[in-house]
């Protein structure tokens, strides 16, 4: 479990990221913390043969609310530093963020792993994809035709494919409005593991009251996906039950070793219920 | 796998890196393939073979040390990204110069029976290190949430939380102690002495 | 120990060591990461191996290639099996064809690959990167044939055949006991309960995976094969077979070792290849198992399915057992076990704690393209356990009796008892552990509890489990196994130095289990010496006579009592030093803090350094019948059935019905292996077993595809459990003495993983009780559980 040979390449600023990716083309790849490609590489299902190290991009670690409200969050940053993040940084709007980085592997992992690694790897398990599906994240890039503005719901492709063009580099997720009733949970045989479904819930209340919310999936499916059925039925004054209930059957979750797609669906109809519930709760 | 051939454009003793890390305070410069891991840099390349290797792909944490104070997989990063960083092993713990006296977490996980074969134990400690300096606070339920982050086999991971927990209350109560103690001007504090 | 007063106790406290929990020898350098595990091990000019190992599940192989392999930047050799022309490790039982079938393991497949993992070719690098590389550029053809990849594959009709010798892909088929009359007895009883069960097939894992380091030393002429493994004098033995060198031209050490669980306790094939490599290459050859191979390519265990009857009584008593019991070992048989380790453990063993007057058992091992098998912690037991303790809660489920009470009704309570089996059990707390298992749940208030979440609508399930572990095998009862091989001994030195210290040599093998301890321990208290004086010596061919290693619990029942025996000879010696000083007869002196003393003179002592000092350096002062040097060697058998100890398990569980997932709420473990050297190491083992039992009974399992290949080659998919999944386990100590053994001591080492399967899934099954499914096979996963749950949920 030694990975293949390749060269490594360390980018002083992001323009440089840029340039290197652009001269290497496919052969390339980028690395940020790391915590899924080097495990990859070291079984050897990924080789590239250029590593493009973006580890030193400073520019690229930061977290805070812009002026409109929105919460801008540099690819750099780790998952580790959302979680211990001051309400300065990270307002009570986006406790949603702070409280999903408890379901993202173990300490060690969150200390290195990065937002944006985990959104330009896009793992359809991934929370950080979730939750960019879900709140409506907008993801920046800069590449050699300029910089582009991608929504979450055109970003991801599918397993492990996003609209990430080779030679560019995503450099910041930006959460567009506040998310103070949100919620994302998970269920895996073990705590830490990749979930085998996970759910995120984004109510909009007045008062007590649901007026209205998004309901997004992982793991059923090869990119986490919105579920609008689920949503009518949050707009429409149904129960979290019936929710739960229209999430279920609206999917067609796959079946495979983690469980079978009857049992996934179970577990979105417990897992959106659930969402909901500590959704309201925050 | 046996239809991929190693591109031959990639040397890797071509690919040979100089490397400047600060491994326990030490300056140490090693000139090595830029694919080696950090584990295998600190085990092979500096003898520093308290460090395990359990897994390689981050799941059992045998390889956990420091990394600028904060606990990471050794076996997720390669020794360049390390570079500019501080890097702690598991031969840094103890106080003195000869790494022989136990640190009060190493003294703390032997008074438990927190190991058994002791592969685990580096990593487990390097974890806890990393992670009682940010959480000196942490609970119990907080120290096994900790815990599950690594694999052992021996233990049934009781006695390595029953460790922690020892460590980080006799560390608060000492922090606790100190602070009374610099609260007091010299007379409140002998007045205390004659009443005990 | 009468003989011994005041040893120096390393807290400061006065009196034996035996019982006390002291702090462990082994700990500081582990802690501070001065532990030397194989992988740490460093010589000049050595070399990397990996292996090229087959993709295939089953075929011939029809060509190896290694011509690119040698060719990769980095690679200076590899080898293939005719290039190395090494022996084969065959096991072998002394038992009939009908019963036995061996197979002869190859170092490296030479014409037929029998699993994905098996070894073709071994490369040797510069480091493990470039070995890694070498791998990528072999050539390999197979013919591919159809792969027995389960039970019901091996024992079809027609079945393609794993070894050609092996008729039905049967390895090993006994039926051990057959009770006159037993259909009769079956066809009679008021009640027939039956239990099918089938566990996953599982790895051991210990976490530092296997590995070795060899070298040729030439001033010793000797092969020096450094390699963490439980049983160094067999690994010795087959590495000359193999190698073909005298047995003396071969040191096996063993550096400190990062687990084993009875992994290490086989010879590997890729240390075999590893020192075949460095005799060849002229250089110091390490190879490092790393976890993907370790994961698909070790050895494995536990994938068995029970067939079990159990007839009971109105009342309850148990009439007879009729069992069926097949073991998918893999591949080939392991040395030197063989294929039968489960298969015959499972049948021989399987009354286990009750009093069973009729019992009828066939036990067989089939061979499949997956790789092979070696005992594993506990060695049928937990399946066995499992299976008639479930056997217990369905017959009291269908005759109306508490569960509890009809394990009451049932245990030996008069010992000796020679069982249906044949076997004598020794005195044990079977019902007192029961009995306190049970009140200190119901102390809790976890029947009231239940009662309140069986209201609520909520699943709690209380679950327990009997049993007893056999220690101290001798080479008596091992020779009732019929291995052509048969363990059972161990043989101690005792070498005190003209400092007073002591050198004990030990043939067991610690791998965690905290030997330089406890064995120091016992010597400290039979010489009455500081602890700090003791060093207990494991793990090299050469400056241990023999020795049999660890597994099945024998290191403290065997193990201890060699080294407490030989200890106490080097205290004759001394006391007969001392009396011929004194002119008085040696039984008038005792030992104690590290001098010999005068019963008749208090005051009058002479220190272990004033004798040591007449013993070696003053030897013209000895008595003339009395040579120089103070030394004692003593070896120690067990000849009868061995020693059991024996525990109780209770579990409760609470079933999650949005998810299934299984929450141990509370874990008792009351245990009873006689005198505890180290109460608190006890505990460790316990709580360490129980952890693996309980990873077995929800978590992990190895499958494998249609084709063959394991479907498990990361963490990800083999779920060890960690410490969110395993609880805290409360660990009450039960003492009864062992008659036999020198310190009183049972075995401790397997009974956490024994017990636990059972306890967790009677705890399952009695919260399912309302929904009227009942889940016997493992692992039980949280998909199985809401399965079951969901039928009263739609019922309702």
């Amino acid at each position: 479990m030694k990975p293949a040979p390749f060269r490594y390449h360390r980018a002083r600023d992001t323009e440089g990221a840029a340039r290197l990716l652009a001269e290497l083309g496919d052969d390339a790849k980028v690395i940020a913390g790391g915590q899924s490609l080097v495990a990859m590489m070291n079984f050897r299902l990924a080789r590239p043969r250029h590593l493009v190290d973006i580890g030193g991009l400073r520019a690229l670690d930061h977290l805070g609310t812009d002026s409109t409200g929105a919460l801008r969050i540099g690819a750099l940053t780790t998952h580790h530093t959302v979680e211990t993040a001051p309400a300065r940084r990270l307002g009570p709007g986006f406790d949603v963020l702070r409280a999903a980085m408890g379901w993202i592997g173990h300490l060690p992992i969150r200390t290195r792993g990065t937002v944006g690694g985990s959104i330009a790897h896009a793992d359809a398990t991934a929370e950080w994809c979730l939750l960019a599906v879900a709140l409506d994240a907008e993801l920046h890039t800069h590449g050699p035709r300029g910089p582009r503005r991608i929504p979450a719901a055109e970003f991801f492709f599918g397993s492990y494919t996003n609209a990430l063009d080779p030679d560019e580099l995503l450099t910041e997720i930006v959460f567009p409005r506040p998310a103070p009733h949100a919620a994302l949970t998970e269920f895996a045989e073990r705590r830490g593991d990749f979930a085998i479904v996970s759910a995120v819930v984004d109510l909009d209340l007045a008062g007590t009251e649901v007026r209205g919310g998004r309901v997004a999936l992982g793991g059923v499916a090869p990119v986490p996906v919105r579920v609008p059925e689920a949503e009518q039925v949050l707009a429409t004054g149904g129960s979290f039950a019936d929710c739960a209930a229209a999430a279920a059957a609206a999917v067609n979750p796959p079946d495979d070793a983690n469980g079978s797609a009857d049992y996934r669906r179970r577990l979105i109809g417990t897992l959106v219920r659930r969402a909901c519930e500590e959704a309201r709760a925050r | 796998m046996t239809e991929t051939p190693i591109d031959p454009a990639i040397d890797p003793a071509a690919e040979r890196q100089l490397l400047a890390l600060d491994v326990n305070g030490t300056a140490y410069e090693v000139l090595c393939e830029s694919r080696r891991t950090l584990v295998d840099v600190l085990r092979h390349d500096l003898r520093l073979t308290g460090t395990h290797v359990g897994c390689e792909h981050g799941i059992c944490g045998a390889c956990t040390v420091l990394v600028d104070g904060r606990p990471a997989r050794a076996c997720l990063m390669f020794a360049a990204q390390a570079e500019g960083a501080r890097i702690r092993t598991v031969e840094s713990l103890s106080g003195d110069d000869d790494g022989r006296q136990l640190s009060d977490l190493q003294q703390a996980f032997r008074d438990h029976h927190g190991l058994q074969c002791g592969f685990c134990t580096p990593g487990f400690l390097m974890l806890a290190e990393g992670f009682l300096a940010e959480r000196p606070d942490a609970d119990r339920a907080e120290i096994r949430e900790l815990v599950a982050a690594n694999l052992c086999r021996c233990t049934g991971y009781q006695s390595i939380v029953d460790a922690i927990e020892s460590c980080a209350t006799a560390r608060r109560a000492k922090e606790a102690t100190e602070a009374t103690a610099t609260d007091e001007t010299p007379e409140a504090a002998e007045a205390t002495g004659e009443e005990r | 120990m009468s003989t011994t007063t005041g040893a120096h106790t390393p807290d400061g406290g006065e009196g034996p060591l035996v019982g006390r929990s002291v702090a462990r020898r082994e700990d500081p350098r582990l802690l501070t990461g001065r532990g030397r595990f194989v992988d740490d091990i460093a010589l000049p000019g050595m070399l990397h191996a990996q292996f090229v190992r087959s993709t295939v599940a089953n075929g011939e192989l029809t060509s190896v290639d290694l011509d690119a392999v040698r060719k990769v930047p980095g690679v200076i050799a590899a080898f293939t099996a005719e290039d190395l022309d090494l022996g084969d490790i065959t096991a072998q039982l002394d038992r009939p064809p009908e019963e036995f079938v061996p197979t002869a393991m190859p170092v490296l497949a030479r014409d037929r690959v029998r699993y994905v993992g098996e070894p073709i070719a071994v490369v040797v690098a510069r480091d493990a990167y470039a070995a890694e590389d070498g791998l990528e550029a072999a050539k390999i053809g197979y013919a591919v044939r159809p792969p027995v990849t389960c039970e019901a594959d091996a024992l079809a009709d027609g079945a393609e055949l794993v070894h050609a010798q092996a008729p039905r892909n049967t390895l090993v088929d006994v039926a051990l006991f057959a009770t006159e009359g037993i259909d009769e007895i079956f066809a009679s009883a008021d009640c027939v309960v039956h239990v099918e069960t089938r566990t996953g097939r599982q790895n051991a894992l210990p976490l530092e995976t296997r590995g070795a380091v060899a070298h040729w030393d030439d001033r010793e002429e000797q092969l020096v094969l450094q390699t963490c493994t439980q049983v160094p004098h067999q690994v010795r033995t087959v590495a000359s077979r193999c190698l073909r060198l005298d047995e003396r031209a071969v040191r096996v050490i063993v550096p400190d070792m990062g687990g084993g669980f009875g992994q290490k306790c086989v010879v590997g094939r890729e240390e075999i290849a590893t020192a075949a490599a460095a005799l060849r290459l002229g250089r110091p050859v390490k190879w490092i198992e790393d976890r993907k191979d370790a994961l698909t390519a070790s050895f494995l265990a536990r994938e068995q399915h029970y067939d079990v009857r159990a007839a009971f009584d109105a009342e309850g008593r148990i009439l007879g057992l009729d069992a069926d019991v097949v073991c998918d070992m893999g591949a080939y048989s392991c040395y030197p076990f063989t294929a039968g380790i489960e298969p015959l453990m499972a049948a021989a063993e399987m009354p286990g704690v009750y009093t069973v007057p009729a019992y009828r058992v066939r036990g067989r091992a089939v061979t499949t393209n997956k790789a092979p098998t070696a005992p594993y912690r506990g060695v049928s037991r937990p399946q066995y356990v499992m299976v008639v303790e479930r056997l217990f809660e369905r017959a009291a489920r269908e005759l109306g009796l508490d569960p509890v009470e009809t394990r009451r009704r049932n245990l030996i309570t008069d010992f000796p008892y020679t069982g249906v089996n044949g076997i004598t059990y020794d005195p044990g707390s079977y019902l007192e552990s029961l009995n306190l298992c049970e009140q200190t749940l119901r102390d809790e208030g976890w029947y009231e509890r239940q009662a309140h979440a069986t209201a609520a609508g909520r699943h709690l399930g209380i679950g327990y489990s009997c049993f007893s572990e056999r220690t101290g095998y001798g080479s008596t009862a091992f020779a009732q196994r019929k291995m052509e091989v048969v363990p059972g001994f161990d043989i101690s030195e005792v070498r005190m130095d003209t400092s007073g210290a002591v050198t004990v040599t030990t043939g067991t093998m610690s791998h965690g289990q905290s030997h330089e301890t406890t064995l120091a321990q016992i010597v400290a208290d039979a010489l009455g010496l500081d602890l700090a004086k003791v060093r207990i010596h494991q793990g090299d061919t050469d400056r241990v006579t023999y020795g049999w290693g660890t597994f099945a619990s024998r290191s403290v029942t065997v193990g201890g009592s060699a080294v407490r025996l030989a200890a106490g000879k080097l205290g004759e010696k001394l006391r007969r030093l001392a009396a011929a000083r004194w002119d008085i007869p040696w039984e008038d002196t005792t030992l104690g803090r590290g001098r010999v003393h005068r019963h008749d003179d208090p005051a009058a002592t002479l220190t272990y350094t004033e004798l040591a000092d007449t013993a070696y350096l003053k030897a013209h002062l000895l008595p003339k019948d009395m040579e120089p040097g103070l030394t004692a060697t003593a070896s120690f058998d067990v000849f009868n059935d061995g020693t059991f100890s024996n525990a109780t398990h209770g579990v409760v569980v609470e079933l999650h019905e949005g998810t299934g997932q299984v929450e141990i709420l509370r874990y008792v473990c009351v245990e009873d292996c006689g005198v505890a050297i180290n109460p608190r190491v006890v505990e460790g083992q316990c709580r360490g077993g129980i952890a693996q039992g309980i990873a077995g009974a929800l978590f992990e399992q190895v499958t494998y595809d249609a084709q063959g290949e394991p479907s498990a080659t990361s963490f990800m998919d083999y779920k060890v459990p960690t410490a969110q999944e395993i609880p805290d386990v409360t660990v009450q100590h039960l003492e009864t003495p062992c008659a036999f053994s020198e310190t009183g001591a049972k075995g401790a080492g397997e009974g956490g993983t024994i017990g636990a399967p059972a306890a967790v899934l009677n705890a399952v099954n009695d919260a399912l009780r309302p929904t009227g499914v009942e889940l016997d096979h493992t692992p039980v996963t949280p998909e199985t559980v809401h399965r079951a749950l969901r039928r009263t949920l739609e019922r309702t």
